[in-house]
This record gives C-alpha cells, structure tokens and sequence, in this order.
C-alpha cells in the first residue's frame, strides 16, 4: 500500500530521501557527532528550519490546497511552544527547588514545593500563584497530549464559527489575523498566567539532562525535527493525493459547485483545518526548545503574514515547495541579517545589507507574486518538464489555476 | 542648639565677609547658606521664612528670583547674587540688597541654585502675603494658584481681606472661591464652615471634592467594651458582616487587644527548634512533609508547653465579641461631617453623570481616529475590493511628510497647512504608481494582492527607517491647537482630538460628495458594479481604478497627519493601525461608507467602555474588543450595514 | 552552512599567523549584541554605535594587553530567540572574549542559559528591575534601588507626594518595579488606596482616558504625583496628553525611569518643563570627562545626536573591563571575573563607580527636570548607592543576597545559610 503510494508520488520519495540525507550530511558535520564543521548554534537553526518546514507544509495545506489563507497558523504553532515550554519550565524549577530545599530541617510539603516553584516562576514577573492553565504542567504526558488539543480546540471553535458562517475568502484572511493579535495581546498581559511579555525561558535546557551537552541536545532535536517533518510531509502527501485531497482542491477553485455537488463544504474545511493547526502545534513545540525561548512577540501577526510569504515564494500547491520556501527564505533571512553579508560600496552610499535586506526581501516578494506566482517550485517544472494544461495566454498560477480560461478573465 | 549653630554662622559670615557690611539681604542668605545650597524641601523652611520675615522690601524680588532659579553663588567667596546671561554667555550679577549690577563673571564661576518644585511650591507660600495684594496682575494669581496647591489655615484672613480690594473680576471670582474652600477647612466658626460646604455643593470641581474629602477622612479604632463617648463616629463595624472576621481579628492583634495567631513560619521554626534524635513531638522527621503531621507535632509540643497555642475559633469569637471597632472621623464636628457627606454624595452623581459624558467624548475621538485611518480603506477596499496591507505605511508617508514640512516652515499653522495637501499628493503618487505597477495585474488574484501589499509594506517600512532612522520625529501641532476644551474638572477634551474629528467629519463629507456628486465617484461606482458593462459604456476602467485608489491612498496620508500630531511619527505608525482599520471596515460592512462610520464608532466606544470597567489594564481592553469583533463577525459576516442585493457583488 | 565555516577558519588562521608573544590571541574580540532592525533598534542602535566608540578609541590608545580589539557586531533584529542564537553564534563561532548587549529584560533572560553553559561575560547597560544575579553578567545599569526607590523618596520627602499612580507598559520592568515599589510605599504607610496601577500595550497612544484618570486621584485632597514606567514611544502620545490636559509638573509631577535624552528628542518639550526623570547620568552633568565623552560621540555621530545613561553604562563597563582585562593579564573569562571585583573607574556625573561582588555597580543617582531644549537640569545628586540584586522590599526577596566573590553564589539565603541556586533559573 505505502509503496503504491509512495511510487504514486515520486516528489514524495524523492523529498524524504533528500530530507533524510540532510539529516545524515548534517550529524556528521556537527560538532557532537562527527567532523564539527557546522557549529552548534547553526544545527540549531538547521533544526528550527525543518519546525518552520513542517509548519509551511500545513499552511500550504490549508492555503494551497484548500483556498483558505489562514494568518493565523503561527498562533497554533506558538500554542505547542507554549504547552511544552510550561512542562520544561516547571520541571526543571522542580529540580532547582528539591535540592535547595534538600537541606532545610524540615521537609517541606508538597504545597510548600508548589509554592516555591511558582515563586521561581513567577516571582519575575510580580506574582507567586500557579495560574489554573498549569494545572497539567507537572505532567510530560499531559502536557505533550496539549500540544496537540489545545492548537486543534483553538482552530476547531474558531473554524467552526467561522465557518459555519461562511465567511470566506479575505474576510477569513482578515479574522485569523484579528485572531492571532487577540491571542498574542492575552498572553502578553501579565495575568494571562504565560509570564507576559517574558514568556517562558530557558527551554534549551532539558530537565533531568543536564549533563548532557547543547551540542547533542542540538542533533537529538534535530532528528526529531526531522522525523517530525518527515511524518508530516507523507501525512500531508497521503491526504492531498486521495479524494479527500480532490474535495478540497475543489473547495478551493469553486466552494460553491463543490456545496451542490453534495460535499459538506464546512466539515472538509474544518476538518483541513484543525489538523493543520494540530501539526502547526506539534512544529512549535520541537521549535521553542531549540529556540530557548517562547514570548507572546513570536505570535504577532506578522509572524504568520511570513509564513504565508514562505510558502508563496516556495511554491504553493505543492508540499515540497512549501519546505524550500521556508528553509529558503528564512536562512536567507538569518544570512543578511546576521551581519555575515558584504557590505556594498556604491562610492557615495554604502549598502548595509542589515538595513537594505528587509526591501530587497519586500520587493522580490512582489516580484514573485506578479512573475512566478509558482514560486522557487516552479523550476522544479523547468526539470521535471511538468506542463500546465495548454491554455492560450499567460498561466493563470495557484489561485486561479483550476478555472477556465473566460472564467479566469473576469 | 541648630539655631544657635546657625547664628554662629552669621556671625562668622558677617565677619569674614567684607562685601556684606550694612547688607541685610546678604546676611540673611549667608546665615542660611548651608541650607539654601541643600536646597531640601524638608529643612529649607526656616531659610525661607527668615527672608520673608526679616521685613526687608527687597525681600519679595529676592524669593521671585529664587523661585525662578534665577540666583546663583559666587564659587570663590559664597556670596549670593540674583544673575542675568548677557550675550556673551557671562552673567551680570546684581546684589540682593541694591538690586544694582556690581559686575560681571564667568558661568564657571558661579553655581545656580535650582530650588526643586518642592522647594519652589514652599517659596510661593511664602510670597503669598506680597504678592496678593501686588500691583501686577499675574503676581496676584501667581499668589492664588500657590494658594490652591497648597492650602493652609494661614492663607485664609490674607485671602480674605484682599477680595473686596481686587479689581481684576475674574481674579475676584476665583480668590473668593479660593476662600470658600479654605474656610470649610480651616475656618474655626462651625456655621460658617457649613454655610460655605451648602454654597460649594454641587460643583464639580476637584478642588471641591478634594476640600470635602479629607473632612470625610476616618480611621479604624478597636475599643475594649463600648467606644467612648465624644467620637465622631462614622460608623460601627460589626465582623462578619461590615468587615470580615479575620480582617476584625486582625485589627485586634494590631492594637494589642488579642493574642496573635500563630503562622505556618512560625509553625516550621519552632519544629525545626525542637528536633532531636530526629524526632519532633513523637514524630520522625521525614514525615513531616504531611501536613497532618506537622499539626500533631506542633500540638504535641504545645501539649509538653514548649510552643504557644494558637487562639481557637471559639477565643477568636469571644475576642470579637469583647471589642468594639469604629470608624472615626478625624473631623471632631458631626454638622460639619454630615454636611459634607451630603455635599459629596450631590457631587458624586453629578461626576457620575459627566464621567459618562467624558467616556462618550473620549469613545467619540477614538472613533474619529479609527474612522480618519480607516476612510481610505473604506475606499480601496471596500469599493474596489483590493485589499492593501501597505495602507498602514501610506499614513505613515503622510506622518513624514508632515515632519519633513515642519523641518522646512518652522511656522506650525503654515506647516501643517502646507503638509495636509502635500500628504495627499505625495501618497496620491505613491498609490497610484502602486496601482500601475502591482495592483491591475492582480486584480483577480485578491489573495495575492494582499501578499504583494504586504510585500510593499515591509519594504516601505524600512526604507522609512533607512531614510528617519529609527527615532521617532517630532510632529507639533500649532500653538492654537495646544491645551483642551475644558467644561469642568470631569469632562474635557483636547483641541487636537477635537480638530481629528472635524477632519473626520469633512472626510467624510468629502468621500460622500466624490462618490454621489461627481463624474469619478459615479464611474467607480460603475466600474465597481460591472467593469465590462461599465467599459462598454466609454468609461476607461484602468484609468477610473488608478484614481480611486490613489484617492483612497491620498486621504490616507493626510490621516497620517493628524495621527502624527496626535501621537508619534515612526516607521511602525502604521503598522499599529492596520488591523484596526481592516477591521473598522470589516465589521462596519464593506462597501459602505456609513457601515465604516459605524463600525469605528462601535469599536471606538467598546474599547473606552472594557477600558472603563477594567481601568488598570489597557491591553485587556484590546484584546476583549478584537474578541468580540471577531465573535461578531460570526453572527453578522457582512458587517453592520450589509449591502444588499446586485449591489452586494459576489 | 559553508559561509560560517568558512568565516570561522579564515579567522582562525588569521588569528594564527597575526598573534604576537602574548599569552592572549589577537585580536582580542568583542562582541555587540545590539538590535540593530525591529523594533528595539530605535534605542539599541545609539549603544551599538557607542560601542563601535568605544573600541576605536582604545585601539587608538594602543588596544589592550598589545592586541587591537576587533569589534564583532551581529543583529538580534529585536527577535528574542534571534539573542539566544546569536549570542551562542558569539560564542561559539566568533570566540568573542567579552559580550555588550541587550535592552529588553526578555532579551537578556533569553541569552542567560546560552552565557551561563558557555561561561561568556556579558555587560549589560540598562536599568533593569532587579531579582537575578547570574555569575556571567555584570550589570552595569541601575538596579531598582539606585532608581526607583531614591525616585520615590524624592517624591514623598521633597514633593510631598501622598497619592501614587504607577503607570507602565505591560512587560516585566514596571511590573517588576511597580511590585517593589508598591510594596515600599506601604512599609512608608501609603495605604492601598493611594496607589493607581495602570498597564498600557507597547506603543499604546490613545491616553485620554487615563490622563482623566490620573487627575481624578486629587478628588481627595492628596497630592497626586505619577511614577512612569512607560517605555519607548508611547512615552510620546503619553506627554503630548499630559501637555494638553494642562498638567503642570507642579500640580501633578512625573517622574519618568525609560524616558531620557533620547525619547526627549521625538516630541516638543516645552510644555513638560518640570516634569522629572531619574538616571545615574545626564547629558547635563557637568565634569570633564562627560564634556569629553559628548564631544567625541557629537563628532562621530553628529551635532543633533545626545548622549544618555545606558551609553555611560556602556561607558563605565567596558572601560572596567578593559582595566580587569589589563590586570589580569588575559581576556580569559574568569580571570576577568576575578579582577572585575572592586574595579574602579570614574564615572561621567563626578564621582566613582565602583564593581560590587554582586556584579553591579555603585552609582550616584541623579533626579532631573526636563528643560524646554530636551536636556535635563539636574536638581538632586545623592552619593553613590550601591546596586541591590534581590530587592530588600519584597519579602521573598529581602533574604536573598548575591555575593560571587567571597559566597561564590548569586541568589544566598541569609536565613537558611544556603546558595539556592548559582546558575539562574531565566
């Protein structure tokens, strides 16, 4: 079955093994496990690059399949953060707590523990009281089965609303921002429980192991960012090539035909759209531990507008496009704007790309849209030698792809 | 002994000094030079009260000069001198005795005294008695105003007798004011006192309540039994019912009426004082992380006498019991509290009823900013259905604008003149190379078109930084728009607020007139309807787009004026108010220029009305307002005003 | 990945063939972890430049321990992980031997666990709200009891201030600040109902509201007096509010701890003249080397540029850890540790600043008024107060000491004689 499935979809083997590849190639450059020419901090950003990889891939799902451009998947993915960043902040204070309080004279209660935890945590940002939204965090399992529902109830309540009203098309674009904004204005507030504007810190380091070294936290988190991505792209892969796939393709060239055909317009789209915010979830959560830290600043709207700018620059449509214009775009991104980039004498002006990136990046975006609005992926076709259907004029790209050409025109 | 020392001083000062024979003035300060180089609110008193006691005229001119940091010492040799800068950036000095220029020296030479406000509010009081009754108008309400800021019982019979003898009417009006208020404080006739609360209740005046309150003021007392006769009780609490039984038991132990109760801290030192052989009361001490366990232990040794019991809930009762607490005005007059108290209550449903007022106003001006920066949205989305992310960076263009144009005419009113049509051709431009450029070619791609604005948005953004830096620019408004409409001390509203939402109102105006009365209006709204149909009919739809959404871009900018003068000028000015604005268009109905008036007005007032439940947290209004829009939005996805039928498009 | 390794051995043999008979390796690096795009830039930048100053400076002076110092400046673009990743990229693949960085507190929490793992140095400049202590950073900017707390004593004691209104931006400095300050009032006697706690958004600009609120607090016969926590840009909207509801500053002063020369520069001052501002350092303060320091940065970076405290900070750290350096005759991190301790150098108000076995400094502190040309006019000076870690107003708080010198501990209970923790816990 997997076999048929797999030589049905060749981009998809073809991705894996190349993904696989990576992961090799780089384990045995790294400092921890093999020749130490990639430095940890970069295996690192390797790794959060296969998270914003896997992420992409569930916004191309969603965007790219289904029509609906959601800007708000990075909420999702900045909730899985959150959810195993409560665990490992409060796991790792756990230890921090027993054994200062290991010497005192008397035991302390399991209250008492409790308290000095919450003070550790919360003692930063003015307050002591374990908020309820803790109330799982002592527990791995839990918190990990979180990860998941708390990004899928949050698209669930919010798809089906939506939804259900049928509000579509850019109005949706719209309402998903004002949601992102909504959740990232609670969590900055400082009685949200999160730790406002802080949020949660010191998530590299693994409670229980802190023996071992970052360098091989790195590559475990890496694999695991790997295989993350891995499922997630074949999961990805499984759905759009099977008639689940063929509904929402159709959903997003014609809602409307595809409601008189006798589709539940509604349910496919809520369905597509809780599981990507399940797999965005999962994606923020293997992300924050590389990053370290999780605020409610990664869940502003313009976090989830760039992701959108990933997957449209790579290629929308198509899941591997998806990962190249998030790996793409944002080690470009880390490149300019990390300094390591020459600067460029003009003689009376000196390009400083720290300052100039950010237009450059701006401008192509546009470029892209209007010129190759298939993307990086696009030259992919320039190998592969896919054609569109032949059509007079232009090729109408992602959007409109599906129409007619008299359609396309009006 | 401090006076003594002091006077020691003045001997010595006038000893040494050559310069101060025969000059009352300079001996004075120099007796309390120490003190007046400290400059401390806290021990400047006598300093000052020497000056403005010792009878001397000049005397007055000499705390004016301190007060207005204009007296500086001499380094070399201490004497104190009131000081001018000449052009030359030395300082002529001029003795505090003759007044008359006795030479010139160096800034380096000098050092200013720089009395802080408190200080400075303390000279004032002082220049009270001279200045109420100077010839000059502003000194007397110089007077006036130390008088209000600090009222005390000795200003009162000064104040008093200078009111039939003002001339200046206004002035007259508020010394005699200023005086009712200090005769219900300090005044000792009990009738007068009541006569000036009936006179002053019903003003809305802080000052007003600030007088009534502090005789309203009362503190809580614990009295074995009965409290005493001769109190101005304001009232009795009873426990559990006006105060709780732990808070009243608490006074208790306060006042040392009750033993205190025992806490879980003082719980763990006495066990951890009484462990041996590992052992606390019969109990291993690895079993004491139980709660249970620790409340054994601790009974066990309170049972063996080696800890204190804590009070029981039946002691705690029978405490209460025993005791009386009240609360007592520190005002001994009962007329005058219940006066007061019936004064304040008249007042407090007149504030009531004006600080709703002031929230309409405060929700109104709101909705006016939201509306100013939403109108252009109004036009290019909601009539050409483009959606513009960089919208928020066209006001943010015109904001510049305005900065650079002030950086050019330093005359305010010409500026901002100049700028508001500048702002408008500057971002007509851009929104119209814009349109050419990206926009037409999308124009069935509206997903796209968004992430191509956005595109322009980052980029314009930067480039804003690049050229401004990242330092936000001053945009100042004209003299004649500084300072606030004041009705009272409750309601008021200030120019800048007031001129955004005339410029609202003409906007709005404006957009009505372009879109019912002229050629363009009425070709976007048949380009807007049907292109071809419109085409067909010798109207040019690329040239009709290119103008309605450089108009759409163009109103931006000049919002991006007021929102300048209003607030700041950066280069993320715009980004705060993008979502706001798609929303303000969203929820009010797109396509309508009425739905957008309403939907700024309702998001206006929500946001000032959660504001006005939860004062102390503005974020939490936000982000309650943006909830319920996006709950809204679900139950009326067209918005407020919905067009209907053809018209509705899709 | 190529362009890192590459960089990374190209300096390395670079290093190689330049380095003289010094036990240290030339260049000695110095990292700057400043945001220099985002929204931080528009305050990180001006320290970023100070530093490149800095530098060139002391390299004209001969450099230090005879190596040239070679500045490595990367851009954290105001992103907090972005710190964390770039700090270990400092570390790890620039071998920087010192670190001057960060504004934020949720930036410098962020590069915490990366410093303390790879034992980096870290000079952090900004007054900061206290509660840590972290063995590889030297806090060169105000704790809250060498800002806040004299700022409120200043207010009760000079202005007879009775009625408290903390306002603050939402993040963890004013809610830290407000906290201790809040609870210092009321070991003064400030009863509850005298203190108005208000939290605004970053950049909020629509302060009418709460400027009504604010006068409404004088309705009961209290002086009112407002402690701003406000930070960065929304400072502007909030004065431009104050300035046309007509609040003079001796009716209601403010006094303001994120608001210096810098923020000064964006608005028009003269209807807030009065209003305060206390720091460790004026660009008003007159004494030679500040005359000095302004020069030099008006020469480099323009006329219309000021100067202000977080670039003294920067000032006084980096010239402690060039003398450390020197003393200890290596860039090597705990050997700089060591010699930081008792490090004097003369600070730009007068006086001397002095590097305390808790790794902050003792300070004088300066309250001034805001004068209609945007500079201050210094009105109070104390002597130099030493830097608290762990606050002695909170009551969790008041037991903990940070000694690394003698305790080698950064968070020491004094009750229970135990270090509770000697890395941080973020």
């Amino acid at each position: 079955m997997k076999n048929s499935f797999l030589m049905r979809n060749p981009s998809t083997l073809i991705f894996l093994t190349a993904l696989a590849a990576f992961t090799i190639v780089v384990t045995l450059l790294s400092e921890a496990f093999g020749l130490g020419l990639i430095s940890t901090s970069f295996v690192k950003t390797l790794g959060k690059t296969l998270c914003l990889g896997l992420v992409a891939v569930a916004m191309d799902l969603v965007w790219g399949y289904a029509g609906i451009l959601s800007l708000g998947h990075f909420a999702f993915f900045g909730l899985g953060g959150y959810m195993i960043g409560m665990w490992l902040m409060y796991e790792r204070t756990r230890d921090i707590v027993i054994s200062s309080m290991a010497d005192a004279p008397i035991p302390p209660t399991t209250d008492e523990i409790t308290d000095a935890i919450g003070h550790q945590i919360f003692g930063v940002v003015g307050s002591s009281e374990f908020p309820l939204i803790w109330a799982f965090a002592d527990s791995l399992t839990l918190q990990l089965v979180l990860v998941v529902v708390v990004p899928g109830a949050l698209a669930f309540v919010f798809g089906w609303l939506a939804f259900r009203s049928r509000v579509a098309g850019v109005y949706l674009s719209i309402l998903t921002q004002a949601m992102t904004l909504a959740l990232s204005f609670y969590l900055f507030q400082n009685d949200s429980g999160l730790r406002g504007n802080n949020g949660l810190s010191g998530l590299q380091n693994l409670p229980g192991l802190e023996a071992v070294p970052q360098e091989v936290v790195s590559i475990w988190f890496l694999w695991a960012s790997a295989l993350a991505l891995g499922l997630g792209y074949l999961l990805a892969a499984w759905i759009v090539s099977g008639k689940f796939g063929s509904v929402i393709r159709g959903i997003r060239d014609d809602e409307a035909r595809v409601r008189f055909l006798g589709y539940s317009v509604e349910g496919y789209k809520l369905a597509l759209f809780t599981l990507t915010a399940c797999i965005a979830g999962i994606a923020g959560a293997l992300y924050y531990p590389q990053a370290g830290i999780i605020n409610p600043a990664e869940i502003a709207p313009i976090a989830s507008i760039y992701l959108a700018v990933w997957v449209a620059i790579g290629g929308r449509g198509r899941l591997y496009g998806a990962v190249v214009g998030a790996g793409f775009v944002s080690l470009v991104s880390s490149w300019f704007t990390g300094g390591q980039a020459p600067d460029i004498p003009l003689g009376f002006y000196t390009i400083k790309w720290v300052d100039w990136w950010l237009i450059v990046l701006g401008l192509s975006f546009v470029l892209v849209t209007l010129f190759a609005p298939k993307g990086i992926a696009g030259l992919f076709d320039l190998v592969s030698d896919r054609k569109w259907p032949n059509r007079h004029g232009a090729d109408l790209g992602p959007d409109a792809g599906a129409l007619r050409e008299r359609e396309a025109s009006e | 002994m401090k006076r003594l020392f002091l006077a020691g001083l003045a001997v010595l000062m006038t000893c040494t000094v050559a310069l101060s024979q025969g000059a009352p003035m300079q001996d004075i300060l120099q007796a309390h030079s120490a003190l007046i180089t400290k400059s401390s609110r806290t021990t400047i008193s006598p300093a000052i009260a020497a000056i403005s006691n010792s009878g001397l005229t000049q005397a007055q001119d000499i705390l004016q000069a301190w007060q207005s940091k204009d007296i500086w010492q001499r380094r070399s040799d201490g004497l104190f001198f009131r000081a001018e800068e000449t052009d030359s950036g030395s300082y002529q000095l001029f003795d505090p005795d003759t007044g008359k220029i006795i030479g010139e020296a160096a800034k380096s030479d000098l050092r200013q005294l720089k009395p802080n406000s408190g200080v400075r509010a303390l000279i004032g009081t002082a220049l009270v008695q001279f200045q109420l009754k100077d010839n000059d108008p502003a000194r007397r309400l110089a007077a006036l105003t130390s008088i209000e800021r600090n009222p005390s019982s000795d200003s009162l019979l000064p104040l008093r007798a200078s009111i039939d003898m003002e001339p200046d009417a206004d002035l007259k009006a508020k010394k005699r004011r200023a005086e009712r208020l200090l005769t219900i404080a300090y005044d000792t006739d009990e009738a007068a006192r009541v006569a000036a609360i009936a006179e002053m209740s019903g003003d809305l005046g802080v000052d007003v309540r600030a007088t009534l309150n502090p005789l309203l003021q009362t503190r809580t007392q614990v009295f074995a039994g009965v409290a005493p006769d001769g109190l101005n009780i304001a009232r009795v609490l009873v426990p559990g019912k006006d105060i709780a039984s732990q808070e009243a038991y608490r006074l208790l132990i306060a006042s040392n009426l009750a033993p205190a109760r025992i806490d879980q801290a003082e719980i763990l030192a006495t066990l951890s004082d009484h462990i041996s052989d590992g052992k606390v009361g019969g109990i291993a001490v690895e079993d004491l992380n139980q709660p249970e366990a620790r409340d054994r232990a601790y009974a066990a040794l309170v049972s063996q006498g080696l800890a204190r019991a804590t009070p029981t809930g039946a002691e705690i009762e029978a405490q209460l019991a025993a005791h009386q607490i009240v609360e007592v005005y520190s005002e001994p007059s009962p007329v005058v509290t219940s006066a007061a108290s019936e004064a304040l209550e008249a007042i407090l449903v007149n504030v009531g009823v004006n600080q709703t007022l002031d929230l309409i106003l405060d929700g109104l001006s709101l909705a006016s900013i939201y509306f100013l920066a939403a109108i252009g949205l109004a036009i290019t989305f909601g009539v050409m259905g483009v959606i513009n992310m960089a919208h928020g960076e066209f006001i943010m263009m015109g904001a510049y604008t305005g900065y650079v144009v002030q950086q050019i005419i330093p005359n305010h009113t010409v500026s901002i003149l100049v700028a508001i049509p500048l702002a408008f051709a500057v971002t007509f431009a851009a929104g119209v190379a814009m349109e050419r450029l990206v926009i037409r070619w999308l124009y069935n791609r509206p997903l796209e078109t968004l992430l191509a604005t956005f595109g322009i948005s980052i980029a314009l953004q930067q480039l804003a930084k690049n050229i401004f830096g990242t330092q936000a620019r001053p945009l100042t408004s004209p003299a004649w728009l500084d300072g606030a409409w004041v009705l009272n001390d409750v309601v008021s509203i200030s120019y800048i607020r007031i001129a955004i939402f005339i410029l609202a109102l003409i906007f709005l105006g404006v957009f009505l007139f372009i879109m019912r009365r002229t050629r363009l209006g009425l070709e976007t709204r048949a380009v807007t309807q049907n292109p071809r149909m419109a085409a067909s009919m010798g109207i040019n739809p690329n040239r009709v787009n290119m103008l309605t959404f450089g108009l759409g871009s163009g109103i931006a900018g000049v919002a991006g004026v007021a929102i300048g003068l209003f607030a700041k000028v950066t280069s993320e000015l715009g980004s705060d108010y993008i979502v706001q604005s798609f929303m303000t268009v969203v929820v009010g109905g797109v396509g309508n220029i009425w739905g957008t008036l309403a939907g700024a007005a309702m998001i206006g007032f929500l946001q000032k009305g959660i504001e006005w439940f939860n004062p102390s947290n503005t974020l939490a209004a936000q982000t309650f307002m943006i909830i319920f829009i996006i709950i809204f939005i679900q139950f009326r996805p067209r918005g407020i005003i919905a067009l209907k039928g053809r018209a509705a498009g899709d | 990945m190529k362009f890192l390794d590459f960089t990374l051995a190209g300096t390395i043999a670079f290093a190689g063939l330049a380095a003289p008979a010094f036990a240290v390796d030339c260049p000695i690096k110095v990292g700057v972890l400043h945001s220099l795009s985002g929204t931080m830039a528009i305050s990180e930048t001006t320290l970023k430049d100070t530093m490149v100053m800095l530098i060139e400076q002391q390299n004209a002076k001969g450099g230090v321990l005879g190596c040239e110092l070679e500045a490595v400046v990367v851009d954290p673009a105001s992103d907090w992980p972005l710190f964390a990743e770039k700090a270990r990229e400092l570390l790890s693949v620039h071998d920087v031997d010192v670190i001057f960085g960060n504004w934020t507190s949720v930036s410098r929490k962020s590069v915490l666990p990366v410093i303390e793992e790879l034992n980096g140095l870290l000079f952090y400049p900004v007054q900061y709200e206290g509660e840590e202590s972290s063995k590889n950073v030297f806090y060169t900017g105000a704790a809250p009891n060498q800002q806040a707390i004299p700022a409120t004593d200043y207010f009760i004691d000079e202005l007879g201030v009775e009625k408290f209104a903390l306002l603050g931006t939402d993040y963890v400095y004013p809610r830290t600040t407000n906290n201790i300050l809040a609870s210092y009032l009321k070991s003064k006697g400030v009863s509850d109902d005298d203190i108005f706690v208000n939290y605004t958004p970053f950049g909020h600009s629509d302060w009418s509201k709460i400027v009504a609120d604010v006068v409404a607090l004088g309705a009961d016969g209290k002086k009112v007096g407002v402690i701003s926590t406000i930070n960065g840009d929304a400072n502007i909207g909030f004065y431009k509010e104050l300035a046309a509801a007509g609040i003079s500053a001796d009716d209601i002063p403010v006094v303001a701890f994120s608001v210096g020369e810098e923020e000064l520069s964006g608005l028009d001052t003269s209807n807030l003249v009065g209003h305060l501002a206390a720091w460790n350092y004026f660009q008003s303060a007159e004494s030679e080397a500040n005359t000095a320091f302004i020069k030099a940065w008006k020469t480099k970076m323009g006329e219309d540029r000021v100067t202000n405290d977080p670039m003294e900070a920067h000032y006084i750290g980096f010239n402690m850890w060039v003398n450390a350096a020197t003393a200890a005759g290596s860039a090597d991190v705990d050997a700089v540790r060591t010699a930081m301790y008792g490090q004097e150098f003369p600070n730009l108000t007068g006086g001397t600043a002095v590097m305390l076995a808790n790794h902050h400094l003792a300070k004088p502190v300066l309250i001034g008024e805001i004068q209609a040309d945007g500079q201050f006019d210094i009105i109070s000076q104390t002597t130099e107060v030493p830097g608290d870690a762990w606050t002695d107003f909170l009551p969790e708080s008041a037991v903990l000491v940070s000694d690394w010198k003698d305790l080698g501990c950064g968070m020491y209970n004094t009750e229970t004689k135990t270090c509770v923790q000697t890395l941080s816990n973020y």
